[in-house]
């Protein structure tokens, strides 16, 4: 794929020109390629014959993809980074139905997706939203950019400050290289001190609480921090030693960080978004944690059985029974599912679980299958499937990044026993899973061996207290006694 | 209003009726020659993403920067514009140096600070690789009032195309270097689109030799295509210039084969337009008249296209062997380094 | 000593390198049969001759661009563009030539011009005619901008200017032109990169330059009645900036006021704000304050035009208001 201009990174062949066999010269055009702004004619800088056309029309490469194979093939071709793009069609509107009274004129056909404008398409790459499904309101129908937008938004009627505490906090981890927003204040009234007067205090040992401040706005200044200190001096009070504080470090240097790559610098925006998200969840929630030993012998034997009559890619795996143990288990104890906004917690009577995915490029996101308690094994298994590979491929909705209403944390395929995870705010409870071991166990006074896995609930201890986190996990261990209920 | 001063200026559309010598008909044809190979390599080097950002090629129109430098002298300046490889390399500038700065690499002419668009050379005195349109055109002016403060007998040649006309630039530099009678040489490269809008739907006037007659600078029209016609006009001009004749004006009538850039779809021209154009190929044309004059018949051609093949080959290996610039030196030159002695004469 | 004016000083800087050195030269509109706009370039052309002193006609964008290509050939011109407003033609020359031709030519192309450009309000001018964009030209790299308020700074700044290798901008406020003071007869050449303590004191630094620093001066005079010291700095050079001497000022006096005749948002007063507070954070007793022409487009009623820029009593409510 060659590079047909300054900001092209992908193309796709709309048509090719020659096909095996043919005898093609330096300089022939060969393919008509697609690059998002334009349709351009690509020519080719060898002569010879073709032998193979390894990327198909309709496919979107990136830039410096080989397209083509002209020769004699002397080595099998590695493997070029193709993305399926669905087979355009064209989508007609259903004829207006006649019902006496003059017949609304039939809405325009919809166009395929080929023909919708680059920045269209671009978008809705980029908010996961696809234009096969979308109602375009654009002169003949045509998809506009508010179209795509307005179906890449959450579903209409659920709470708006949940919707926008949610995104807050999912926001940071939606796309890689995207800064969080900036953590909300400390609940707390704020005494202003000027940087110098606060300097003065530390150096003086002058307790700031017990000064007044004169200064702007009410502020503590260094006047007052003077006067503090030689007032105590001269009463020889001792009790005035403020307890001891760190002397404030030095602005660093405002260095701006050149990256070599831009992954790179994907890599740590997203890392600092992580990173922000995480340190606001451990400022704010007041975590307590739980963990307990889960027997899994009976939920694997049933995943056996039922995997015997499943073709290879359905098999279901253990995590989906974990998964709706999980959303089961919330009926009992709705003080683990909801948000905590506002100063309360708000329980929900939806339960969609949030699944921590690795990302290939560092971090972890956690996007929500709902409604995990209503689905089919199968259907939880083809949903987690799909969201994995979305999630990996930077394919979400932006409804599944502010939809989580409790998170499940599965690292069991990482060999980790347990993990105590971060709440993701506003969340309350983070579920963790860790590795199926087998373990002694004693029962009924005999020792035997079983696979356990390690279940851990890390929860704000303003919506729920261990008493009713003991619960959850003991009703998640029930439920998974009784796989088949499930 | 003046067209043509004094001096007789060749019919338009014709070739000039002087016969070339050998050697300098191979010459002009070598120097097209090199150009042509080179910027089609470029195409290929860009598709690669050797070459990044802007790519402009002036394939077709190698008869105009070819046949004007013919007609300068090593001392006199060139102002070009952002499709300027070909000035580059006619004024002297060596493939190696031009390609390390396509290539971005610190041997480049201007330390692969430049790229495509901004090509310059001290030793050559090509100031510029300009990417405004008609940016180039006061620059012009003044280095032309310098060698007019003085005294030196030099021209400055200044290169800018058809949608420069446009700009007021264009019109204030006209007017200013015909005021004070400054030695410049416009050159026109009118190439009959400003990127996507034809030159008919740009100018209410589109004989653009006439619009630079209303600044009382002599005028003419040249067929841009005929390296030996160019050539033969720019000298008559240059000669009019450096004579102390005030500024002379150009319109080289030109046509660019490929689009305006490596992203162009070419929407606004049609396949056929282009094709006519291409049967005026100032290569061929050249090539068809050296060899009616017998000039070609013992494998000069052949020699030729190896010789400019094997300095291509060359250039490239030394580009893509060529070295990034240090990271650490990003501020270097925004400044300069020491201050110039300067002082009391 | 004499007793002399701000245009008389700046007259005497460009007599002084018109004999210098021949490859100076003048070019500008009215700087020659006229004797200037201001007046500052009066008796100049019979003195040295139109080519020496050239009448361009209206065409900012090719006589600076032109002053750009004769510095490019080996000349020292000095571009006179009537006032900064008119400057927006020639923008493109000056940030696109002037400022970047050294470093896109990876160091091979010197452009040793002079641009001067008178600048500020107060003489009911209105809209077009009464901008304050020096701060606009501080945000180029490659330019050093200089703002001489004193008659030492007029009489002074040209030469250095001239011999700097690199384009030099130098903002004269109009209203500075008719101040009267004493400059010694053989005033000569200044620095062109520091900043000036004009006046010292320990408990609140007001940064000015060019028109403004009048206004801080005032403030200075009468805050003292107050028994409030303030230390006024003359920036002189707005880039470089001389970060060294405001932010030691700061360290002193751990209050800071910046006066600017430009707009506030996105101005050069919010440059050093944003410096001192990133610098001096720990320094500061109060926050950084500025006091800016209001953001309107310059009205021509003299009262409004009174009302909208910034004066010393401005200054003085400012320096109240942070606690000094």
């Amino acid at each position: 794929m060659p590079s047909l201009g300054a900001d092209m990174d992908a193309g796709t062949v709309v048509r090719w020109l020659v096909k095996p066999g043919d005898d093609v010269r330096r300089g022939d055009v060969v393919a008509v390629i697609d690059t998002e702004k334009a349709t351009i004619e690509a020519e080719i800088f060898e002569s010879g014959v073709v032998e193979e056309l390894v990327v198909h029309e309709g496919e979107r490469v990136p830039v410096g993809t080989v397209l083509a194979r002209l020769g004699t093939p002397s080595v099998a071709p590695p493997p070029s980074k193709r993305r399926a793009r669905p087979e355009p069609a064209l989508v007609t509107a259903p004829a207006a139905v006649a019902t006496g009274a003059p017949a609304a004129p039939a809405p325009p056909p919809r166009l395929a997706p080929a023909a919708h404008s680059p920045v269209v398409r671009h978008l809705a790459e980029q908010l996961g939203v696809d234009l096969a499904r979308c109602h375009g309101t654009g002169p003949g129908g045509a998809i506009t950019r508010a179209d795509v937008e307005r179906a890449a938004r959450p579903r209409a009627g659920e709470a708006p400050a949940r919707r926008r505490a949610a995104r807050r906090a999912g926001a940071a981890a939606v796309t890689p290289g995207r800064p969080a927003q900036a953590p909300s204040q400390p609940p707390g009234p704020r005494r202003p001190v000027s940087p110098y007067a606060r300097r003065l205090a530390a150096e003086l040992g002058v307790d700031l609480g017990a000064v007044r401040g004169t200064g702007p706005e009410g502020s503590i200044v260094a006047h007052d921090v003077q006067l503090a200190a030689a007032e105590a001096a001269a009463a020889g009070r001792e009790d005035l030693t403020a307890p001891p504080g760190e002397t404030p470090a030095r602005a660093p240097a405002a260095a701006a960080a050149r990256p070599e790559q831009p992954d790179a610098e994907r890599q740590a925006a997203l890392r600092r978004a992580i990173g922000a998200l995480m340190a606001r969840s451990k400022r704010e929630i007041p975590h307590y944690y739980l963990s307990t030993t889960i027997d899994v012998g009976a939920a694997l034997g049933w995943l056996e059985q039922a995997n015997l009559d499943r073709a290879v890619p359905e098999r279901l795996v253990l995590p989906v029974l974990l998964l709706k143990a999980t959303a089961r288990a919330v009926a009992k104890v709705p003080e683990m599912n909801g948000f905590f906004v506002d100063g309360a917690f708000v329980p929900s009577e939806a339960v969609h679980v949030g699944v921590a995915v690795s990302l290939r490029t560092g971090g972890v996101i956690a996007p929500a299958i709902h409604d995990v308690a209503r689905l089919s094994a199968d259907e939880l298994m083809g949903k987690l499937r799909d969201l994995v590979g979305r999630a990996r491929a930077g394919a979400l909705r932006s409804s599944e990044m502010s939809d989580p209403t409790i998170t499940v944390t599965n690292l069991g395929d990482l060999g980790v026993e347990a993990v105590f995870g971060v709440i993701y705010p506003p969340q309350v409870a983070l579920v963790g899973f860790g590795r199926a071991t087998e373990r002694p166990v004693a029962r009924d006074g005999l020792l035997g061996v079983r696979p356990c896995v390690t279940a851990t609930l890390s929860a704000d201890h303003r919506a729920s207290d261990g008493h009713r986190g003991g619960r959850f996990l003991a009703e998640i261990d029930r439920l998974l006694q009784e796989p088949e209920t499930l | 209003m003046t067209r043509a001063s004094a001096v007789p200026a060749p019919k338009a559309g014709t070739a000039s009726g002087r016969a070339p010598g050998e050697d300098h008909g191979l010459h002009l044809l070598r120097e097209m020659l090199r150009i042509r190979r080179f910027e089609e390599r470029c195409v290929e080097l860009y598709s690669k993403t050797a070459i990044r950002g802007f790519l402009h090629l002036g394939i077709g129109e190698e008869a105009c920067a070819v046949g004007v430098m013919d007609a300068l002298t090593p001392d006199d300046a060139v102002v070009a514009t952002y499709r300027e490889h070909a000035h580059a390399l006619a004024r002297g500038v060596s493939m190696r140096s031009t390609m390390a700065e396509l290539e971005g690499k610190l041997e480049g002419c201007s330390r692969g600070r430049g790229g495509s668009m901004h090509l310059f050379d001290a030793a050559t005195r090509l100031y510029g690789g300009n990417a405004i349109v008609a940016g180039g055109l006061p620059l012009a002016v003044g280095l032309a009032l310098a060698d007019h403060l003085q005294g030196a007998q030099r021209v400055t040649a200044c290169f800018f195309g058809d949608g420069a006309v446009a700009e007021g630039e264009f019109h204030e530099s006209m007017n200013l270097a015909s005021l004070w009678h400054l030695p410049v040489l416009f050159c026109c490269e009118n190439n009959l689109y400003a990127m996507g809008t034809a030159l008919e739907r740009a100018q209410a006037e589109t004989d653009l030799s006439l619009r630079a007659a209303s600044y009382r600078v002599p005028s003419w029209e040249v067929d841009g295509m005929d390296v030996l016609a160019v050539e033969d006009t720019a000298r008559h001009a240059a000669e009019a210039v450096r004579a102390g004749g005030g500024p002379h004006f150009l319109e080289l009538r030109t046509y660019r084969f490929r689009a305006h850039s490596m992203y162009d779809p070419e929407l606004y021209r049609d396949k056929s337009e282009v094709e006519r154009w291409k049967e005026r190929d100032p290569i061929p044309a050249l090539i068809a008249r050296l060899s009616a004059d017998g000039l070609l018949g013992g494998g000069e051609l052949e020699q030729l296209e190896a010789e400019i093949a094997a300095e291509l080959d060359d250039a490239v290996a030394y580009a893509d062997a060529g070295t990034l610039e240090a990271v650490e030196d990003l501020e270097r030159f925004v400044t300069s380094e020491r201050a110039e002695e300067a002082g009391p004469r | 000593m004499s007793t002399t004016t701000y245009r008389e000083a700046m007259r005497r800087s460009l007599r002084d390198a018109l004999q210098r050195d021949e490859r100076v030269f003048l070019m500008g509109e009215d700087v020659g049969r006229y004797g200037g706009c201001y007046a500052v370039s009066l008796g100049l052309l019979e003195e040295f001759g139109p080519e020496r002193v050239r009448d361009t006609p209206l065409s900012e964008s090719a006589f600076v661009g032109a002053g750009i290509g004769a510095a490019l050939g080996g000349m020292r011109p000095i571009v006179e563009i009537m006032t900064v407003n008119f400057s927006l033609l020639a923008l493109d020359q000056i940030m696109n030539n002037a400022a970047t031709l050294l470093y896109m030519s990876g160091g091979q192309f010197n452009v040793p011009l002079v641009i001067r450009m008178t600048t500020g309000a107060g003489r009911q001018l209105a809209a077009q005619h009464s901008h304050s964009l020096e701060g606009w030209y501080t945000h180029i790299p490659g330019l050093r901008v200089l703002a001489p308020a004193t008659l030492e700074d007029a009489r002074g700044m040209l030469w250095p200017a001239l011999c700097d290798p690199d384009p030099v901008l130098i903002f004269e406020n109009g209203a500075l032109y008719n101040t009267e003071g004493e400059l010694a007869d053989d005033a000569g050449p200044v620095d062109i990169s520091t900043a000036a303590i004009r006046r010292s004191g320990g408990d609140v630094t007001l940064v000015a330059y060019g028109g403004t620093l009048r206004s801080a001066l005032g403030a200075a005079e009468e805050l003292a009645g107050d028994g409030v010291e303030a230390e006024v700095i003359d920036l002189r050079c707005l880039r470089p900036l001389d970060d060294a001497t405001i932010l030691g000022s700061v360290a002193r006096t751990h209050r800071a006021v910046v006066v600017d005749e430009g707009w506030r948002t996105g101005s050069l007063s919010a440059e050093v704000s944003a410096r001192i507070t990133e610098e001096a954070f720990y320094d500061l007793d109060a926050p950084v304050a500025r006091v800016c022409s209001a953001e309107v487009p310059m009205p021509y009623a003299r009262h409004l035009e009174d009302a909208a820029l910034p004066h010393a009593d401005d200054v003085v409510a400012a320096v109240h208001r942070l606690g000094a």
